[in-house]
């Protein structure tokens, strides 16, 4: 297990950043805006990038380290098709609130979760497992199970309808060419 | 170099080779934020830069890779009302219904899903993203506006806590 978020209270600690956005550079909003569709694909990204918003290679370069050790950038990289590596699944736990804790840090320490949400609802965990083959998946799955003592409902994607995780943050924001398929 | 993804091109089939998988591995926390990335990346793996980028460059037209990007972290940036939406839709119309749903500029993920009846009745979901519940909850109005009689019964389930976080590995 590694690179594993410390665990954020949505509803708490992250209040104190809720100006966050208001105290962001010309800069820093558009390198978070105008580039979550799309980074130019050139050896030298960053100096386009700083060309198209009249800047410097070094100063878009430092500012983008910034704003990830602040947390307003989660990556710069690639991002993946769900089910295009492996197979995955979006699988849902109802859990006791006395067992909650335990089972929630049992399914974080595998590998194959990479994402376990706490949500507010009889289904109270959620969670998306990636493995490298649908018997891998499953084997996870049936070993979560039996671990808790509680029943995974499986819901893998049969059809993706949506592609895009764009935020305007108003600055001249334009959908990127993947959204209207 | 630029590249249009396109995503109708994107296949179920596409087995990823050791090479690919490497780059995947390399790459999915994040490009080096350095002056030239694709080759700090080469010389990690120790294949050359050309590789690196006609590998990439092909699993972008393949769909494999959604697109490479600067991905902003929406909670830190103040949306605070993130609800997964769920909706009970006809089987038959889901298609159109959720293409629908998923133009919605507000709606960051959107996928039929199976039912598992009798718990889960709902067939579609639909990620909203909103600085507030009581915001987000004016979008889900919107949607089920937008679905009409199609909207056999929905709900929101709004995260709690983020317990787990990362990249996918293989």
């Amino acid at each position: 297990m590694h690179r594993v978020n410390t665990i954020t209270e949505v509803n708490g600690q992250l209040n104190t950043q809720q100006h966050g956005l208001q105290k962001l550079t010309e800069l820093e909003k558009h390198l978070l805006n105008d580039f979550q569709h799309n980074l130019p694909f050139v050896s030298r990204p960053f100096k386009q990038i700083a060309k198209q918003l009249g800047s410097s290679e070094a100063i878009v370069i430092d500012t983008l380290n910034k704003l990830k050790e602040q947390g307003f950038v989660s990556r710069v990289g690639v991002v993946f098709r769900a089910n295009s590596i492996g197979a995955s699944t979006l699988a849902a736990m109802a859990v006791p609130v006395s067992e909650l804790e335990n089972v929630a840090a049992m399914i974080s320490s595998y590998s194959e979760v990479n994402h376990n949400y706490e949500r507010e609802h009889h289904f109270n965990l959620w969670f998306v497992v990636t493995a490298r083959d649908e018997e891998m998946l499953n084997s996870v799955l049936y070993d979560i199970e039996s671990r808790s003592g509680h029943p995974v409902m499986s819901l893998p994607m049969l059809e993706d309808y949506h592609i895009d995780l764009g935020f305007d943050l108003g600055v001249g924001f334009e959908r990127g060419q993947e959204s209207g398929v | 170099m630029d590249v249009s993804v396109a995503d109708k091109e994107f296949s179920d089939e596409y087995i990823l080779d050791d090479i690919e998988r490497k780059i995947i591995y390399a790459t999915q926390a994040g490009l080096p934020l350095v002056t030239r990335p694709y080759d700090a990346i080469a010389e990690q793996l120790g294949i050359p830069m050309k590789e690196v980028v006609s590998r990439l460059r092909t699993m972008l037209q393949r769909g494999v890779i959604r697109r490479i990007a600067a991905v902003p972290n929406h909670y830190v940036l103040g949306y605070k009302g993130n609800g997964m939406t769920v909706w009970d839709v006809p089987d038959e119309k889901i298609t159109e219904l959720g293409q629908q749903v998923g133009k919605l500029d507000f709606v960051s993920h959107c996928y039929h899903r199976p039912r598992i009846l009798p718990d889960w009745p709902y067939n579609l979901f639909a990620m909203v993203h909103a600085h507030n519940r009581e915001d987000a909850m004016l979008l889900v109005m919107q949607i089920a506006a937008l679905l009409g009689d199609n909207d056999h019964g929905h709900d929101v389930l709004f995260s709690q806590r983020i317990l787990k976080k990362t990249g996918v590995r293989l």
